[in-house]
């Protein structure tokens, strides 16, 4: 069997930092930010997050700041949730969270909910359940959810409840294990998990694992390491992850590694990128692999972050 | 990046990528600047189509665009016409974008917020759709964009739903397509369109075009899961029902305030003693319901105030809706006259304040009346008693048929469930529709063999039986569910642990559902003089491979129970036990402090052995937000509780058994076999729970 190769992905993470210029990294440039959070997470829970230089990437997300308060993805692109929370996690990862005006980053994400209790993105107005949890979940880290109103956000979430159990972008729209791994953790988060059928939604979840033990992300799809996280963080939020086959799960994630270059792909033999190495590292995290740190299924950061941020020192 | 294959560029296509990059790279700054000095010009907007062709992803490309369209229409002619223009432009942009990557949030977002201008015409965009659904039916930002036309032109529900029988009748699999059915279909029957008056004939309608899907291939997921859902709506009754009281209609309840020995009273299952002078009522309803009070619920008798009572939810994380409500009761005050027996009505559903979470109210008016007698005995003077110590151990237990002869405790099993409140109008078409169904499936399986057919028999088994066991408590068909989840399991082993708990819950469903089979598990604690702690008939669910317990509205009588020697994970739903003072949990695979989360509303559990457990082996909490704590916004900072237990270290460390024990009154509690019971442990819990007299078998003070 397979083994992680830990340090090869440490090294390709630290490498894609460096190497720019190619086509891929510069159609992701706008996402910075949230590239930062992936490959810093990563490091985090192999236990290397010291070999970064702390303060250059505390001074660089600190210049993706807007005046509103909200984070673009990199220097001079706009503000944006997604990128505000990614910026949060990353200073919540190094315990920087005093650099920030905590007041002021509040109040962008909190400006953002309607009416209806959802979330826009921006202030372009695209809703989504994805914004619900990202919104949610950063409040929570800055100790601020009492700017929203908690209630109808739950409350929107649950109207975008579906027949398999899960939950899709608005109301109506199709389950989705990314948009369900959203609304479960929103859910988990204001502690309201009640809302959901967990029978129900478990067994639909279980059944995202394939024969070659990987986990898809609808019925009917491929199977994609990035679901190793949707999936199992969803389950594991309900309690009911011992319904899927873990030793399968272990050996498609590590089948998915580059174990010469580092870094890990979507399936086996597809090209690597740090989205997928992280996904592939933090499911092996949830699937208690030897070795990785333990990652929360909520605030996707590792437990040790979680815990002193809300329980203290 | 998403189905890339791996490999090692060559030379010449490194070279043509750097230089694909390196024009990427210009056009994605030449933006940036045009956008931050506001330029809006031809050129501008030129450049940034150009760069959103290359690169659809890219979000303040779009924002720039919607930012030029504002100017542009404030700046130039208002009339309809230059609206229009503008705005179809930015149409071409998406619609070359999306055509680059169907799957950008940006390019379909900037779409809508150009339709939602409500200049441009709309009827260009279904045949967009139709392009683009063909290449890829499952594309779900299109479904997305599909019923947001379909609103903006207020297209019918009913014209949908046909768009989905032809995507369905195209290909089978179209999960996408099956969703969007079941949500139309909900819609059109909630509203009661022409055509969808009646759900049987649309359910029956359903039911042909799904075993249409299934029976092309078995081994296709798609069609299943809206099986399954149409077989819960067959199922479903909206209404919320009361399914079960504690005490149970028509049960003799005798209450003690004070230990009481060698009276036989405690040998009786409805016998309830307690310290505090007061016994609960709980309420078990089908589903979570909120507004139980004394203003929907009548309780009479002689010696509570209805108004007094005060019914609160039983909900794990402190939500206002719940399953089971409770409300505390003072005994009758009767120092006097004690063999006098009181009669206690509750009525309940005439008035219409108690609502399920889906809105619907509960309306069949129930009666539960029963009666209690206290029993007052001097006060016990010999304290050795009350730390007399609970043994799990066999030979302590005795079989309650040899040993009892009341037939009166015996007979008001019968009486746990309260019954004949159910909806009536639809459980013949009901009946008929589940047993066709099984025919149907019985016929399929014995062709093929295929994983989701045998669960989906077993599902329509299990409803067959409940809609029978309304009449007659029986579970005909059992065996033949626990053969199939057995199959199951070898079968499919992935999913193993599900079919184990599903068959877990089957199995106790059978225990429980006569008092023959009930009886063969109940037992006699020691002799009947010598139970500390209520009442002496301990339910011994041991040694039954249990992973996962249920049931639970048809236990609530039980003070004493016996679950070791199981492979439980959870202990969900049994915080409704509210009478529960003893427990055994020993020898599961509990993982964690916060999985015994459900115990915190036990607030008469005295006895908890949870030794031999996994508590502490694991790095991942499955029960970590199912439990009330700080991470949820459901409990105080654990850091507080510094204060509350001075001198206590190992708090924060130990919060969450801190969490789950604080509240509770355990005066024994059995933690060794557990990776986390090392010496630094146990010291933390003498600290923390002064009313622990027990630890691990050893005497505290």
């Amino acid at each position: 069997m397979a083994e992680l190769a830990a340090d090869k992905h440490v090294k390709y993470i630290v490498s894609v930092e460096k190497k720019k210029g190619s086509f891929g990294s510069v159609v992701i440039e706008h996402m910075r930010v949230n590239g930062a959070y992936w490959g810093l997470t990563t490091l985090d829970l192999l236990g290397k997050l010291h070999v970064v230089d702390v303060d250059e990437i505390v001074s660089w997300l600190i210049s993706c700041q807007h005046e509103s308060g909200g984070f673009g993805g990199n220097v001079g692109h706009d503000p944006h949730v997604m990128y505000t929370l990614s910026a949060v996690q990353v200073l919540a990862l190094f315990d920087k969270l005093d650099v920030l005006d905590i007041e002021k980053v509040s109040d962008y994400v909190a400006g953002l909910q309607n009416e209806d209790g959802s979330f826009s993105g921006d202030e372009w107005g695209e809703v989504d359940t994805r914004f619900s949890y990202i919104a949610i979940c950063c409040l929570s880290l800055l100790h601020r959810l009492n700017k929203i109103n908690v209630e109808k956000a739950v409350k929107y979430i649950v109207s975008c409840k579906n027949l398999d159990g899960g939950f899709g972008s608005t109301p109506g729209g199709e389950s989705h294990a990314g948009q369900i791994f959203c609304c479960v953790g929103a859910l988990a988060i204001t502690g309201s998990l009640h809302h959901i059928d967990k029978d129900l939604l478990g067994w639909w979840l279980c059944e995202r694992q394939v024969k070659s033990g990987g986990l898809n992300g609808r019925p009917e799809k491929l199977p994609d390491v990035c679901y190793s996280w949707w999936v199992l963080s969803s389950l594991i939020m309900i309690d009911r992850v011992h319904w899927i086959n873990k030793e399968k799960l272990v050996q498609y994630i590590l089948d998915c590694q580059d174990v010469e270059n580092g870094g890990i792909s979507d399936r086996p033999d597809d090209a690597v990128d740090v989205y997928h190495t992280y996904f592939g590292v933090a499911g092996l995290s949830h699937l208690e692999y030897p070795g990785v740190k333990a990652i929360d299924p909520a605030y996707a950061l590792p437990v040790d972050v979680v815990n002193r941020i809300f329980l203290g020192r | 990046m998403h189905g890339r294959p791996r490999k090692t560029l060559k030379p010449e296509d490194e070279a043509a990528s750097a230089a694909k990059a390196e024009k990427l790279q210009a056009l994605q700054s030449q933006f940036l600047s045009n956008h931050h000095d506001r330029n809006y010009s031809k050129e501008a907007l030129d450049l940034n189509a150009k760069l959103l062709e290359i690169n659809p992803e890219s979000y303040t490309a779009w924002n720039y665009r919607k930012l030029a369209v504002q100017h542009k229409l404030t700046h130039t002619d208002s009339d309809h016409d230059s609206a229009k223009s503008v705005l179809d432009e930015e149409l071409r942009v998406v619609e070359i974008a999306l055509r680059q990557n169907f799957k950008s949030y940006g390019a379909w977002y900037h779409r809508k917020w150009v339709l939602s201008k409500g200049h441009s015409s709309i009827d260009h965009e279904l045949r967009l759709l139709d392009q683009l659904q063909k290449a890829d039916s499952r594309n779900f930002h299109a479904w997305g964009y599909r019923r947001f036309v379909a609103a903006l032109m207020n297209r019918s529900e009913e014209d949908e739903l046909n768009y989905t029988t032809d995507m369905i009748n195209n290909n089978f699999s179209n999960y996408s397509a099956w969703h969007n059915r079941s949500i139309l279909l909900s819609s059109l029957l909630e509203r009661k369109v022409q055509g969808f008056f009646s759900k049987q004939k649309a359910l029956n309608d359903e039911y042909e075009l799904v075993h249409q899907a299934i029976f092309t291939d078995p081994d296709d997921q798609s069609g299943w899961f809206y099986y399954i859902w149409l077989l819960d709506q067959t199922m479903k009754i909206d209404a919320p029902q009361l399914i079960s009281s504690w005490p149970a209609h028509g049960s003799d309840v005798i209450l003690s305030r004070d230990r009481c020995h060698g009276d036989i009273a405690l040998s009786q299952v409805h016998s309830f003693r307690t310290e505090s002078g007061t016994f609960p009522l709980i309420l078990y309803f089908s589903q979570a319901v909120e507004g139980v009070s004394s203003a929907t619920v009548a309780v009479e008798s002689s010696f509570c105030a209805n108004n007094d009572l005060i019914w609160k939810p039983l909900s794990t994380n402190n939500s206002s809706t719940a399953k089971v409500w409770v409300t505390q009761v003072k005994f009758p005050n009767n120092r006097l006259q004690t063999s006098e027996t009181y009669p206690v009505e509750i009525s309940i559903g005439h008035s219409k304040g108690i609502i399920s979470s889906s809105g619907f109210k509960f309306s069949y008016h129930t009666q539960i009346a029963f009666k209690v007698c206290v029993q007052s005995f001097e006060k016990e003077t010999d304290t050795e008693r009350n730390e007399e110590k609970i043994f799990w151990k066999d030979d302590n237990f005795h079989n309650y048929e040899t040993k009892s002869q009341e037939h009166s405790a015996v007979a008001s099993f019968d009486r746990l469930t309260i019954s004949g409140n159910h909806e009536p109008t639809n459980s013949e078409w009901r009946t008929e529709t589940i047993a066709s169904e099984i025919a149907l499936f019985r016929e399929l399986l014995s062709e093929i063999t295929c994983k989701i057919g045998k669960l989906t028999l077993a599902r329509l088994l299990r409803a067959h039986d409940a809609l029978l066991s309304q009449s007659n408590n029986k579970m005909v068909h059992f065996e033949e569910v626990l053969t199939l989840y057995a199959d199951l399991t070898k079968l499919d082993p992935f999913h193993s642990w599900y079919y184990k708990d599903e068959y877990s819950l089957v199995l106790l469903e059978q225990v429980i559902s006569n008092w023959e089979s009930l009886l063969r598990h109940c037992c006699h604690y020691r002799d009947l003089t010598l139970s500390p702690h209520g009442s002496s008939v301990c339910l011994r669910l041991n040694n039954l491979s249990l992973s996962r317990i249920g049931s639970i509205d048809k236990l609530l009588w039980v003070q004493m129970l016996d679950l070791s020697h199981n492979e439980l994970r959870s202990i969900e739903g049994l915080e409704a036990l509210q009478i529960l003072s003893c427990l055994n949990l020993s020898y599961n695979k509990l993982g964690s402090f916060t999985a015994l989360g459900p115990l915190r509303l036990l607030k008469s559990l005295k006895v908890l052995d949870v030794s031999y457990n996994e508590i502490g082996s694991h790095s991942v909490d499955t029960t970590r937000y199912l439990c009330p704590s700080p991470l949820s916004h459901t409990e105080e900072n654990g850091g507080n509780s510094h204060e509350i237990v001075a001198g206590v270290d190992n708090v924060t460390k130990n919060w969450d058994a801190f969490l789950i024990l604080k509240g509770l009154d355990l005066k024994q509690l059995d933690i060794s076999g557990n990776a986390i019971a090392d010496e630094q442990f146990r010291s933390f819990l003498v600290r923390s729970l002064p009313t622990l007299k027990w630890l691990d078998g050893e005497l505290l003070h």
